[in-house]
């Protein structure tokens, strides 16, 4: 009884490979993914090891050498309004920034797939409940809702996290409760329950690594919509206040140098614009190279 | 706990049938829109069936005759709204709960590709269900290996494998390695070698022959190609419209179809010879809709043979032969319709 | 008899994250008025081929070789315009699943005088008028009201019938039929099959009709092309193939199609699965499996032997015996 050894293995790989490992090969043939991930971290690793990069100081300024332009000696990306060196202060603000924009779609990421797991296995009245609530966060905008919630918590960093982090609960329990319902349908949810396993076990072996991977790579995809929406906030003043270095209170701070020095004034923008960019790009290479069935 | 205490032992002895199904029903409520008219799906309404021990019951039908819901109600998938099943004499929910049934009765489903978790591997697959029944994980994959040997995959190169390395073949033998890794009795194959090509459907077949042998099993083969369930079954179940029309020895019902709905499904068969091909459409239209199905006897709507009563009422069903049992107001001598043997 | 279609030597490759040869050198033609079946099982490319008849298949992934001669142009070459007026008017297709051949938002009737006004340049209420008379011919009950319906609004097999009303509706030369009737219920399928068979005769079209089940070609063909690993490896009448097939992967075929099999006795399975043509064969595909295997047969190509008028087996026994 052996003949179905005879037949060839769909792939030549000797020994087979973890799901991990699958996926690392896939995203190693993507340059696009790869070269968005080396930007991604090379900005991650500067914004933490600012202090120590030996830049000028970012909140050390001078009256005498405003809105200097690129290319300045001493100054290679210029300075600000108030004569800060702009290469110091973007890449100090990419800290505040990014930490802005990651923590709330962490914290998000933590509730909402719970919220979403909870609501598609079980189904019934308590997916109408949790789907209902969050049905009406959806009612508002969420840059008007972030604004709403900041508004009325107060000015702060804590408070945006706060705010954004709620913004976010919402779209990312949908995407999780979708791709858990479709996944509870599968024959070997069924073929689990037939063999005797309670609910905790089959969420726990069955339906978390498989509904992980799709929420994950959305909750990337958030996160420059989130980092957007903080700078919005710091740049309505309602985050980040100054002189605090951060990409989107730079833009707001720097708009009155617009007619002055545009090139200068348009750099933290185009910071938000690469980052948010790289993270799109690779949260599409992501979805691609998690497929399984490829 | 050892692979020993998986499974249940006999109670009833050889007589006993393994399962008995009585007047088993499943109606699910649906809605048309959010506000639309509550409307029952009628699925299974009123199913009685017995399997004997050793045999394989074959189960044919066409989209809607209810025969998936059937086997879903066998494992406890899905709530029966009425009916009993009784399981070597115990009956589900007096005497026996669900986990205990499902020790006995285990399922193998169509798509090989969703019936397995793309993220485990196939000897982890197959290793579950002993596990969470409290074997030990070390027996537990002693078990696994053992099984992946029995259904023609040699463990040393496949134990580690995912499925979508696997083709569909391999995947189904694998299903089906699961499910006998519960060392269950009875095994319901729902549709299990359908999406199978041909040459490949052979060898599962020959591979399930094999395994009712050396594990004493008892199959319920769900199929809608009547050429692979007449190969396979000692008995047949005709289900239309969640209702049994027919059941008898497959050989006495491809001697001779008692209702009509089987003669039509025999005859729409192709038939294999190219100087005799099928010149008459064995029935017009499609199956009607489980919500809402016909009055009376169901198969009215279709049947060629079809008079006033077979709209008003209910057949009966009448015992032909040995074992051999119909419902149709024809074989019903006291129905009053005209065709009717007196 | 002159051919309709005229395939040479046709070869197609998909790349992508894997390349798959799907299909490798197959040669055949279809004569007017004749339905040929292509039977094979998954991956055998048969799916493939008539697609590429459209140019179906997705231009950026795939790479095709050889010719396609339709009435004797050369429709690999169609483009643009000329491509969009072969497709629907001389050639259409009807497919597994009528979900993709109907558009769920517009009506049967309309999506059928949609088609028959793009091709023929008439005005609405003549084909309107049209397509009624295509639902009649399709035998829909009631045709008046079901021009009306939407697709989601119809049976299974009532919408097989309007998807097969919409491809026939400007009288093509040639129906490519892609599985039409696998998802169909038993009862249903054999009312399909019948209804085209009838059509066929009645418009006379020719017809290429891809299926995996030996029993529908018996009942829709008049010639069969078995396909193996993107090979033909046999073709012969209806009444050729099944009285004698010459080829061992068709005598297989026939065998695990279960009719006559007697309960108990063991299954004569073919062993083993097709190859997965990430290489293109240069051995016969077959030999891996054959119960009737010999040296040569790894070696190269087998001889495609001809021994009649439209009889060929591509097989290294056929050319010993022939």
């Amino acid at each position: 009884m052996t003949d179905a050894t005879t037949e060839p293995v769909l792939r030549i790989a000797a020994q087979s490979q973890g799901y991990w490992a699958g996926v690392w090969r896939r995203v190693r043939r993507d340059p696009v993914t790869l070269v968005c991930g080396a930007i991604l971290a090379a900005l991650i690793l500067a914004a933490i090891f600012a202090p120590w990069l030996g830049m000028a100081d970012p909140y050390q300024g001078s009256m005498i050498r405003r809105l200097k332009p690129i290319g300045t000696a001493g100054h290679p990306f210029g300075t600000d309004e108030l004569g800060r060196d702009m290469l110091a202060r973007l890449i100090h603000g990419g800290r505040l920034t990014l930490f802005l924009g990651i923590t709330p779609v962490v914290a998000a990421f933590a509730i909402g797939t719970t919220l979403g797991l909870i609501a598609g296995y079980v189904g019934g009245w308590v997916n109408t409940i949790i789907m209902r609530t969050v049905d009406v966060f959806f009612a508002f905008p969420s840059v008007l809702l972030a604004i709403a919630i900041s508004g009325a918590l107060g000015a702060g960093i804590v408070n945006s996290l706060v705010s954004l982090t709620i913004v976010f609960i919402p779209p990312i329990t949908r995407v999780a409760e979708s791709v858990t319902a479709s996944v509870r349908k599968l024959d070997y949810v069924d073929a689990a329950r037939a063999s005797g396993a309670g609910d905790f076990t089959i969420v726990r072996v069955h339906v978390l690594g498989n509904v992980m991977g799709p929420i994950f790579v959305y909750a990337t995809s958030l996160t420059s919509v989130c980092m957007i929406i903080a700078a919005g906030l710091s740049f309505l003043g309602l985050g980040v206040k100054p002189p605090e270095p951060e990409w989107g209170l730079m833009l707001n701070t720097l708009r009155t140098a617009i007619y002055v020095n545009p090139w200068v004034a348009a750099l933290p923008g185009v910071m938000i614009f690469i980052t948010s960019l790289c993270l799109n790009l690779m949260s599409d290479g992501l979805r691609s190279a998690m497929n399984v069935r490829q | 706990m050892s692979a020993n205490d998986l499974g249940l032992p006999d109670k009833g002895g050889p007589a006993q049938p393994l399962v008995i199904a009585s007047d088993l029903t499943c109606h699910f409520p649906v809605r048309a829109g959010a506000f639309g008219p509550k409307k029952v799906v009628r699925a299974v309404d009123g199913v009685s069936f017995t399997i004997a021990k050793g045999e394989t019951l074959g189960v044919v039908g066409e989209s809607g005759c209810g025969k998936s819901t059937t086997a879903r109600l066998m494992i406890g998938l899905i709530e029966a709204t009425g009916g009993k099943i009784i399981y070597d004499g115990q009956e589900l929910g007096a005497d026996l709960s669900l986990r205990e049934l499902r020790r006995g009765v285990q399922m193998v489903f169509q798509d090989s590709f969703a019936s397995l978790n793309p993220r485990l591997t196939i000897e982890e697959s197959i290793a579950f269900g002993p596990k969470v029944n409290g074997v030990d994980p070390a027996e537990a994959r002693r078990i696994a290996r053992d099984l992946l040997d029995r259904i023609g995959l040699d463990p040393a190169r496949f134990a580690g494998r995912y499925p979508h390395e696997l083709s569909g073949g391999q995947r189904q033998r694998v299903n089906i390695g699961r499910a006998l890794a519960m060392r269950p009795r009875l095994v319901i194959l729902d549709e299990a070698v359908s999406a199978l090509d041909k040459s490949v459907e052979a060898q599962v077949l020959n591979l399930l022959a094999d395994l009712r042998r050396d594990f004493d099993l008892t199959y319920m083969f769900i199929s809608h190609d009547l050429n692979v369930v007449r190969y396979i079954s000692d008995r047949l179940m005709v289900m239309y419209l969640g209702e049994v029309v027919e059941i008898g020895s497959a050989e006495a019902l491809y001697e001779r179809q008692a209702h009509p709905y089987t003669a039509a499904l025999f005859s729409a068969m192709p038939s294999m010879d190219p100087d005799a091909r099928t010149e008459v459409p064995p029935l017009a239209g499609d199956p009607p809709n489980p919500i809402d199905p016909p009055s009376g006897c169901r198969f009215h709507t279709r049947c060629p043979f079809a008079e006033e009563v077979c709209a008003a009422r209910k057949p009966q069903v009448v015992t032909l032969g040995e074992g051999h049992q119909v419902a149709c107001h024809m074989h019903d001598a006291t129905s009053g319709h005209g065709k009717a043997a007196a | 008899m002159s051919a309709l279609v005229e395939i040479n030597n046709l070869t197609v490759r998909f790349g992508g994250a894997r390349t798959v040869h799907a299909v490798n050198g197959v040669s055949l033609s279809v004569e007017k008025g004749e339905v040929l079946a292509l039977l094979g099982e998954s991956g055998s490319g048969k799916s493939v081929t008539l697609k590429s008849i459209l140019q179906l298949l997705p231009p950026r992934r795939t790479t095709i070789g050889g010719q396609i001669r339709f009435d004797g142009t050369d429709v690999l070459a169609l483009k643009g315009r000329a491509l969009s007026d072969f497709r629907g008017r001389d050639v259409s297709m009807i497919f597994q699943d009528p979900a993709l051949a109907l558009d769920p938002v517009y009506s049967v009737g309309a999506q059928i005088a949609e088609t028959v006004m793009r091709h023929q340049g008439v005005p609405r209420e003549v084909a309107m008028d049209r397509a009624l008379e295509m639902l009649r011919k399709v035998r829909i009950p009631s045709p008046e009201r079901r021009l009306k319906n939407y697709p989601h609004e119809m049976s299974g097999g009532m919408r097989q019938r309007a998807m097969i009303a919409l491809a026939l509706s400007c009288n093509p030369r040639l129906l490519l039929a892609d599985e039409p009737t696998t998802a169909l219920d038993a009862t249903v399928q054999m009312q399909v099959l019948l209804l085209l068979r009838a059509l066929q005769k009645e418009m006379g079209m020719s017809v290429i009709f891809v299926t995996h089940d030996i029993g529908v070609a018996v009942e829709i063909a008049d010639r069969v092309a078995v396909m193996y690993a993107g090979t033909i490896v046999e073709t012969g009448t209806i009444a050729e193939i099944m009285k004698n097939p010459r080829h061992p992967y068709t005598r297989g075929l026939l065998a695990a199609n279960l009719h006559g099999a007697v309960k108990g006795t063991r299954l004569d399975a073919i062993p083993g699965a097709p190859p997965t043509l990430e290489q293109p064969p240069s051995a016969c595909p077959f030999a891996p499996r054959c119960p009737q295997v010999r040296p040569a047969c790894h070696a190269a190509l087998p001889p495609v032997v001809q021994s009649g008028p439209g009889r060929r087996v591509a097989c290294v026994l056929e050319a010993a015996t022939a």
